[in-house]
C-alpha cells in the first residue's frame, strides 16, 4: 500500500453527489497537485485527508494506518488553508506557536521553532507583528510557517496563492518548492491553475465532476493527455474528430495524415489534439491542409492566430508575424499529433460533455 | 471653513449638548441643594447622600434592583449567546425565522410585553422578583443575540478549522479561538441587557406584584407624594455610574486601536 491511499471514497453533499468511488495513491515525499475546475471534487478530496469532512464510504489509509474516522486534531497532518485563515487576535509569533503550545512543548523548542519557520518563509524578525499589520502574501507565508512548525507528515495546501498577484504567485511557487526540498514532506496542492500545477508538481491528478481524468507527471499530462477534457483544460488544444485508419495513420478533415500512435484498431473513430504551438505555418500548398488567416493577437512571448480551414478553424502560436487574410498551409510532424480514445461509458461522456 | 461658519457650527454643537446634558446637570445641582425647594438654592450640602443610606425604602429598592438586575443580564447573556450560536448555525430559512421572532420583542409596545407577561405569570407563579426576574431576561435576550451574531458571522469557519487542524480539541479550540473574538460581542450584549434592566419601568410595573420595588417603580410611588431630594442623590450616583462605566469601555477601545 501507498503512502497515502484513498480506497473507493465517495462524498455527498445534499444528494450531490462530489467524488463518486475515489482511489488515489500519494507516495511519500512527493509533491501531488490535484488539478482542476471549481467543483470537481478536488477541495474535497484535500478536506476529507485533513479530516474536516468524513466519507459516506470508503476508506482512507496514511502510512498503513486507517484514518478514515480520525478528527482532524489527532492527524500528523497540516494544512494551509486558502483564505490564511489566521488567528486575527494573536501576534505571529503567537499564531506560529498555536499547535506547539498544544504538544506542550519546551519554551526554548518553541522559540528556535518560531526562528526557524520565519526564517524558512524569508519573514525573519516579525514575531511581535499583529496580523492586520502583514500584507496578503506575508499572511500566507505566516500561514505556512504556522504549520510546518509542527512537523507533518503531510503538508496539504489549499489554493495557498489564489488570491495573490501574479508576480507574487510566481515568487511563492518557488518558494514553496524551496521548502518542500528543505522539509521533504509530502506536499498535497489544491489549484485550478494549470500553470501552478505544471510549475511545481512531481505528479498532477487532473479532476473533474468527482471523477480522476488523468494521473501523471507535468510532461505526460501536457504532451499526452489522455481525453478531451485533459487535453482542454491544460493549455490550449486543437480537437478534432478523426478516424484512426490503421496503427501510424489518422484520417480527420477530410486529409490523412501520418502519426506515431499504434494499437488503435483500424477504422476506429478518435479524439485528435494538437497543441497550437506544434502547428507550422508554411506557404500555401507545402503542408497537409491549406487555409486563410482570420485572426491575429500579440500576446507577448507568441502571436496568436486563428486559422480557417474550411469548416475548422485552427488556434496557432507563432512567433512570426502574418496578415489577416493571408493563406498559409499547416503541417504537424507525426510525433506532435496526440491520439485519444473516444469515450465509451456513460461516465466519460459525462465529462464530454462538460467540455 | 470661514470664521463666521465656524462660530456657528459650534455655537450649534453648544445648543446640542446644552438640551442634552442640561436636565442632568439641573439634577446633579439639585442633589447638593441645602433646601427643600426646586428652585431656591439654600446653600451646599451633602445631607442627602448621607441621608440615603438610612432611608429603609430607598435601600431596599436598591437592593431589589441589584439582584434583579444582575441575576437577568447574566442568565439573558448565557441565554442569549447561546441563541446566537445556534441561529448561526441553522439553516437559512430556519435562521431567518429565528431572527424574525427575536425581534418582536423589541418592536412590541412595553406596555403590551408587560401585560401579556403578567397575565402568563399569574397562572404559574405569585408575582415578586422571581417573575421581575423571568420578564426582564425576556425582553434582554434579544439584545444579546443583536450583540454576539455579527461577532459570529466575522469569524471565519477557517479559523476553527485551522485550530483543529494545529491539534486543538474542540474545547480548546473554542476557548482559544472562538471565545476570544465572542467575547467583546457578550461583553456588550451583558452591559445592554444590564442597562435594558436598570431602565425598565413600564414591564417592571406589570409583573412585580406587591411589596416588591426597584428603583424605577419605587421612584413612580414616591412621585406621589411628592420626590424626596434624596432620589436626586440616588440618581447623581446611578447617572456617574453609568458615565464612568461608558468611559472605561472607551477607553480599552482605544487602547486597542494604538496597540495595533
Amino acid at each position: 500500500m501507498e503512502f497515502i491511499q484513498f480506497d473507493h471514497v465517495s462524498k455527498s453533499y445534499e444528494k450531490q453527489l462530489i467524488l463518486d468511488e475515489l482511489d488515489l495513491s500519494v507516495k511519500e515525499n512527493s509533491f501531488v497537485t490535484l488539478l482542476g475546475p471549481s467543483g470537481c471534487g478536488k477541495t474535497t478530496t484535500l478536506r476529507l485527508l485533513g479530516g474536516f469532512e468524513k466519507p459516506d464510504s470508503g476508506k482512507i489509509y496514511l502510512n498503513g494506518n486507517d484514518i478514515t474516522a480520525l478528527p482532524a486534531n489527532l492527524r500528523p497532518i497540516n494544512t494551509v488553508f486558502q483564505k490564511y485563515a489566521l488567528f486575527p487576535h494573536m501576534t505571529i509569533e503567537e499564531n506560529i506557536a498555536f499547535g506547539l503550545n498544544i504538544q506542550k512543548k519546551s519554551k526554548d523548542y518553541i522559540d528556535d521553532k518560531i526562528k526557524y519557520a520565519l526564517k524558512l518563509v524569508n519573514l525573519d524578525g516579525f514575531e511581535k507583528r499583529s496580523i492586520d499589520s502583514l500584507s496578503g502574501g506575508q499572511q500566507q507565508r505566516i500561514a505556512i510557517a504556522r504549520a510546518i512548525v509542527n512537523e507533518p507528515k503531510v503538508l496539504l495546501l489549499d489554493e495557498p496563492l489564489g488570491a495573490l498577484d501574479l508576480k507574487l504567485r510566481q515568487n511563492m511557487q518557488y518558494e514553496l518548492m524551496k521548502i518542500k526540498q528543505e522539509l521533504g514532506i509530502t506536499f498535497i496542492y489544491v489549484t485550478h491553475d494549470q500553470e501552478e500545477a505544471l510549475t511545481m508538481s512531481d505528479t498532477i491528478v487532473v479532476m473533474n465532476q468527482g471523477y480522476i481524468q488523468q494521473i501523471g507527471t507535468p510532461e505526460d499530462i501536457y504532451n499526452e493527455p489522455e481525453n478531451a477534457f485533459v487535453a482542454d483544460f491544460i493549455g490550449e488544444s486543437n480537437i478534432i474528430e478523426g478516424i484512426m485508419i490503421k496503427d501510424e495513420l489518422v484520417s480527420f478533415l477530410g486529409v490523412q495524415v501520418p502519426c506515431v500512435d499504434k494499437g488503435f484498431g483500424t477504422m476506429k473513430p478518435v479524439d485528435v489534439v494538437i497543441r497550437p504551438e506544434d502547428v507550422e505555418l508554411d506557404a500555401p500548398g507545402k503542408g497537409f491542409m491549406d487555409g486563410t488567416i482570420t485572426d491575429c493577437l500579440f500576446k507577448g512571448v507568441h502571436y496568436e492566430l486563428d486559422v480557417q480551414c474550411g469548416e475548422y478553424e485552427w488556434l496557432v502560436h507563432t512567433t512570426k508575424y502574418f496578415e489577416v487574410g493571408q493563406n498559409v498551409s499547416l503541417n504537424v510532424i507525426p510525433f506532435n499529433i496526440q491520439i485519444m480514445n473516444k469515450p465509451e461509458s456513460e461516465d466519460e461522456e459525462v465529462m464530454k460533455e462538460d467540455v | 471653513m470661514t470664521k463666521a461658519k465656524k462660530g456657528a457650527s459650534y455655537l450649534y454643537l453648544g445648543l446640542v449638548f446644552l438640551f442634552l446634558y442640561a436636565p442632568i446637570l439641573v439634577l446633579i445641582f439639585l442633589s447638593f441643594n441645602n433646601s427643600m425647594s426646586r428652585t431656591v438654592w439654600g446653600g451646599f450640602t451633602l445631607k442627602w447622600y448621607l441621608s440615603l443610606t438610612s432611608n429603609d425604602n430607598i435601600m431596599s429598592a436598591l437592593g431589589t434592583t441589584i439582584r434583579i438586575t444582575l441575576a437577568s443580564s447574566i442568565l439573558a447573556t448565557i441565554l442569549g449567546t447561546s441563541a446566537a450560536i445556534g441561529i448561526h448555525y441553522m439553516k437559512k430559512r430556519h435562521a431567518a425565522l429565528m431572527l424574525g421572532a427575536t425581534n418582536i420583542p423589541l418592536l412590541n409596545a412595553d406596555i403590551v410585553t408587560g401585560i401579556s407577561l403578567m397575565l402568563l405569570f399569574t397562572r404559574f407563579t405569585p408575582l415578586g422578583e422571581f417573575s421581575v426576574v423571568l420578564a426582564h431576561i425576556a425582553f434582554s435576550v434579544p439584545y444579546v443575540i443583536f450583540n454576539v451574531l455579527p461577532r459570529l458571522q466575522s469569524l471565519s469557519e477557517a479559523c476553527i478549522e485551522a485550530a483543529l487542524d494545529l491539534g486543538a480539541t474542540p474545547t480548546y479550540a473554542f476557548c482559544k479561538v472562538v471565545w476570544p473574538e465572542l467575547f467583546p460581542g457578550v461583553l456588550s450584549g451583558f452591559l445592554m441587557a444590564l442597562t435594558m434592566s436598570l431602565d425598565d419601568f413600564t414591564i417592571t410595573y406589570f409583573t412585580k406584584g406587591a411589596g416588591v420595588n426597584t428603583l424605577s417603580t419605587m421612584l413612580y410611588t414616591q412621585l406621589r407624594k411628592g420626590i424626596q431630594p434624596e432620589l436626586y442623590a440616588l440618581s447623581t450616583i446611578l447617572f456617574l455610574l453609568a458615565f464612568v462605566l461608558l468611559l472605561l469601555m472607551n477607553f480599552k477601545r482605544d487602547i486597542k486601536k494604538e496597540a495595533k
